[in-house]
């Protein structure tokens, strides 16, 4: 047998014992249910490392995965949608590769799912029982959702060439297909999160009041299913990229380098356009938290997690940072672009003192002088920053600069030969110091009025900015359609430290899933569901920070090595054979030519 | 001219210039905490800047190249061989030796309410409630005026005679009286809140309060549950701000 055909087998054995186990252990658990209660313990322990720790590790784990197979079908089949439509074979093999590396992924998300559910049922046996007593109709339908799903993308992956030319649309028809599928299966899974959260439809004693459809719709289900699904976007966006990046890095040829470069361009590109819708997601989320439970809505925001949010500002305020790092590095390659380098330093400016401001803590950590020099806990100018009106501010002001960046990539190497070209640059400036001086106009008066108006400001600051991005975007694409062009963009032709900044991304963005995933989690504080099923365990405290900072940092080193692993496996079949398996790849402009 | 067309000397002077102002700039001066924060930011800021394009890049790294490789620099070396050591020293010794002040320490402010307390064997609700005493807009006044009262009995040897947190007591305490000007305080909780911290004090925080070295006093058994809305109304009327309101679920 060949290696790659071997492989294949011991993933489809693995897939298929994975999901048996889990079907058995759905089984197993319902008798447990049926019995007298009294007769199973609560908790059972896990050896060593405690359930509490063995849960959240696998849980990390197969979020992590399951983001990932999720994120990666979205845009790679719009990546195919274009490929077909331009008839550009590149975006055609981009998307393939996509699918590539979904399907590595695959069987590995499964087992671990299967792994999750073999604790609860094991170590959690009272929790799980009153979840399956809400949520057992919810189980049949994800079942059958992931075998659907399955075999949609199996077909999808393995059909690329037989269902290629006339017979595209049905292959594009399946892309769309499996990515309908998994969504549902993500929103079925949010629902059992969700519901430990907030809980709804639920009777005092927490038995089911009406249908399952009322614990399903509870208050944070449906912001859940937005973040996380553009959060998956992000996250898919910023493997893929790092994977380029790691391929970029191991290229012996130019036509290799030029292929990945491109790859982790699209990959940045994807996360970039995700990422900067995000805040708003998470801000909607965070309301409805507070709308469900005001205690837990300050334990979240100014309790003992305020410190959490500090951290997240300086992840995601890294995140800015090297994404628009990423851009401007990236004109290197194009010709041109030395026309905006100057514009570098302003928005740098920008970006490092919104990071700045978005970091203040509104707890600060004082010594006794300190607090006696300030005359209390609170300074009295930083304390202008450490709150919501300044943290709005500074974050819309990043991304202005973000899209700014952008912007100018775009037109790097492109002089519009429009006749209203300065009329249109005009308005397009307007749109950006108009959305940047509301902006900034909200977030001071912010200050002087009540809080509750507060809050609604920031959605003004919010709608600002997405409108300039708009008009921006609706201004800049007939400008430069047909631009004359200052010379083909050189791909391959980039500092090797872009791609580390790549890869600094995607561990970044990962890290900061697991700190979120924290703050979702311990916000329940002692509840498994809140506010009905207490958690009694020994594990039933929130822990700390620095601990929770170490146990994300493991899991996500594990979630790297599996990563490399898996995609080197996926990586063997393609040696010593470039091209022979699967699509060709295509050549793209920058290595050299003569394979066209 | 060329000196501060170097990129290098470009980068030193922006840390050196931000040091500066985030240090000396900030008055009262900025906790080291924060400054850290900042220097950080500062710094990632500065090497994207020296890094963002090929001949920057190589305008900043040709100083520190040539320093480490070239023979007419051996003095430099040798200079640098030597107060680098001793910086990094010094900076290790700040570090560990021990000073008299108490490290500095991070307490969750403004820690979450709990949904209900124990008033003097009465449940009063915090969670969802408004000041009661704002329903009779008629006797405002009299109620803002009665709060003014209590308020200079009880609370103004630590909050101030300006609710800034500046009284006779405050230089012994900390964490310092809550100063009630600041928009971080009282202007971003809820009257319910302010009636839970009066009535429990520092002894009632909750759990991520640690360390319980707050000398807020709990003042339910000396306040009636009247006077304690009547304080509140006082400090808001006096400050002018606005209390935050419950938000409605919908
Ligand atoms: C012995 C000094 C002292 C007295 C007297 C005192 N306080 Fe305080 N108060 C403090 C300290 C110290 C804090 C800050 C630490 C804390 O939050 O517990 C504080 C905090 C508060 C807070 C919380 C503000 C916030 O932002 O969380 C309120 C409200 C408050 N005091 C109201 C009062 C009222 C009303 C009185 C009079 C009835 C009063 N205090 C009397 C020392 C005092």
């Amino acid at each position: 047998m060949r290696p790659l055909r071997a492989l294949r087998w011991v993933a489809w054995t693995a897939f298929a014992a994975g999901i048996l186990v889990a079907v058995v252990a759905v089984l197993t658990a319902l008798p447990a249910y049926a019995q007298d209660a009294a007769q199973e313990p609560a908790y059972r322990a896990f050896p060593v490392i405690g359930s509490r720790l063995a849960v959240w590790a696998v849980a990390q784990l197969h979020l992590n995965f399951a983001a990932f197979i999720l994120g990666v079908p979205i845009f790679a089949v719009i990546i195919e949608i274009i490929g077909w439509r331009t008839r550009d074979a590149r975006y055609d093999w981009l998307s393939h590769e996509l699918v590539k590396l979904t399907f590595a992924a695959f069987s590995t998300t499964a087992l671990l799912g299967a792994l999750l559910l073999f604790l609860f049922v094991g170590y959690y046996p009272k929790f799980w029982t009153y979840m399956t007593s809400i949520f057992f109709p919810t189980y049949w339908i994800y079942a059958l959702l992931f075998f659907a799903e399955t075999f949609t993308v199996y077909l999808w992956y393995y059909g690329w060439d037989w269902l290629s030319g006339s017979k595209k649309w049905i292959h594009v028809g399946l892309g769309v297909l499996s990515n309908l599928l998994g969504t549902s299966i993500l929103v079925v899974a949010n629902s059992w999160v969700t519901f430990m959260m907030s809980p709804a439809g639920i009777t005092e004693s927490g038995a089911l009041k009406g249908s399952v459809w009322g614990a399903i719709n509870n208050f944070t289900w449906m912001p859940i299913n937005i973040h996380r699904l553009i959060a998956n976007i992000v996250f898919g966006g910023t493997i893929a990229a790092a994977y380029a990046a790691f391929r970029f890095l191991n290229a012996t040829t130019d036509e290799e380098r030029a292929r990945y470069d491109w790859m982790g361009y699209v990959g940045n590109f994807v996360a970039l356009s995700a990422f900067i819708v995000l805040p708003f997601a998470g801000y909607w989320l965070g309301r409805e938290i507070y709308a469900f439970n005001q205690t837990m809505g300050i334990t979240m925001m100014g309790g003992f997690m305020s410190w959490l949010w500090i951290i997240q500002a300086i992840l995601i305020g890294i995140l800015f940072l090297g994404s628009n790092y990423y851009l401007w590095l990236g004109m290197e390659r194009i010709p041109g672009s030395e026309r905006y380098r100057k514009y570098v330093p302003y928005m740098l400016t920008i970006l490092a003192i919104g990071f700045m401001v978005w970091a203040t803590p509104h707890s600060l950590i004082v010594t006794l002088d300190e607090a006696r020099a300030m005359g209390g806990t609170h300074h009295p100018f930083l304390g202008f920053f450490g709150v919501m009106s300044a943290k709005n501010t500074a974050v819309n002001l990043m991304i202005l600069t973000t899209f700014l960046s952008y912007v100018l990539y775009r037109r790097a190497n492109r002089l519009s030969i429009k006749p209203w070209v300065l009329t249109g640059m005009a308005i397009q400036w307007g749109a950006f110091f108009v959305a940047a001086a509301i902006v900034v106009f909200y977030g001071v008066y912010g200050y002087f009025v009540e809080s509750i108006v507060r809050i609604g400001f920031s959605v003004y600051q919010v709608g600002a900015v997405l409108g300039a991005i708009a008009l921006v975007m609706t201004i800049d694409v007939p400008m430069f359609r047909g631009a004359r062009s200052t010379g083909a963009i050189r791909w391959g032709r980039i500092p090797a430290r872009s791609q580390y900044v790549l890869i600094l991304l995607a561990v970044t963005f990962t890290w900061l899933m697991g700190l979120m995933g924290f703050a979702r989690s311990g916000i329940r504080q002692y509840w498994h569901v809140y506010g009905v099923m207490r958690d009694t365990s020994v594990d039933a405290v929130t822990p700390a920070l620095g601990y929770a900072a170490n146990v994300i940092t493991i899991v996500t080193a594990v979630f790297f090595a599996l990563v490399m692993f898996i995609f080197w496996l996926g990586g063997l079949s393609e040696r010593g054979k470039a091209g022979a398996h699967g699509l060709p790849a295509p050549a793209i402009s920058g290595g050299s030519e003569d394979d066209r | 001219m060329s000196l501060f067309r170097s990129r290098f000397v470009q980068a030193v002077l922006i840390v050196a210039l931000a040091f500066v102002v985030l240090r000396f700039g900030i008055r009262p001066p900025a906790p080291w905490s924060v400054i850290k924060i900042y220097m950080t930011v500062v710094f990632l800021a500065v090497l994207i800047y020296v890094s963002a394009d090929a001949d920057s890049w190589r305008s900043f790294v040709g100083p520190i190249r040539s320093t480490l490789v070239d023979p007419s620099r051996r003095l430099v070396r040798a200079a640098l061989a030597i107060v680098l050591p001793i910086l990094l020293g010094y900076y290790a010794y700040t570090q560990a030796a021990a000073t008299p002040e108490a490290p500095a320490e991070l307490r969750a402010v403004h820690p979450a309410p709990p949904g209900s307390i124990q008033f003097r064997g009465k449940e009063i609700n915090i969670s969802g409630v408004e000041n009661p005493l704002r329903r009779d807009q008629a006797s405002f006044k009299k109620h803002a005026a009665a709060g003014g009262e209590t308020y200079i009995k009880n609370c103004v040897y630590c909050h101030g005679d300006n609710l800034d947190g500046h009284g006779q007591f405050a230089p012994a305490l900390s964490p310092p009286p809550a100063d009630f000007q600041d928009p971080g305080t009282i202007a971003m909780l809820q009257e319910a809140y302010l009636f839970w911290r009066i009535a429990k004090g520092g002894p009632g925080l909750p759990r991520e309060s640690t360390p319980w070295n707050s000398a807020m006093p709990a003042w339910e058994d000396r306040l009636t549950e009247e006077q304690i809305w009547q304080v509140i109304m006082y400090l808001y009327d006096a400050t002018g701000q606005q209390p935050r309101r419950w938000e409605t679920a919908h």
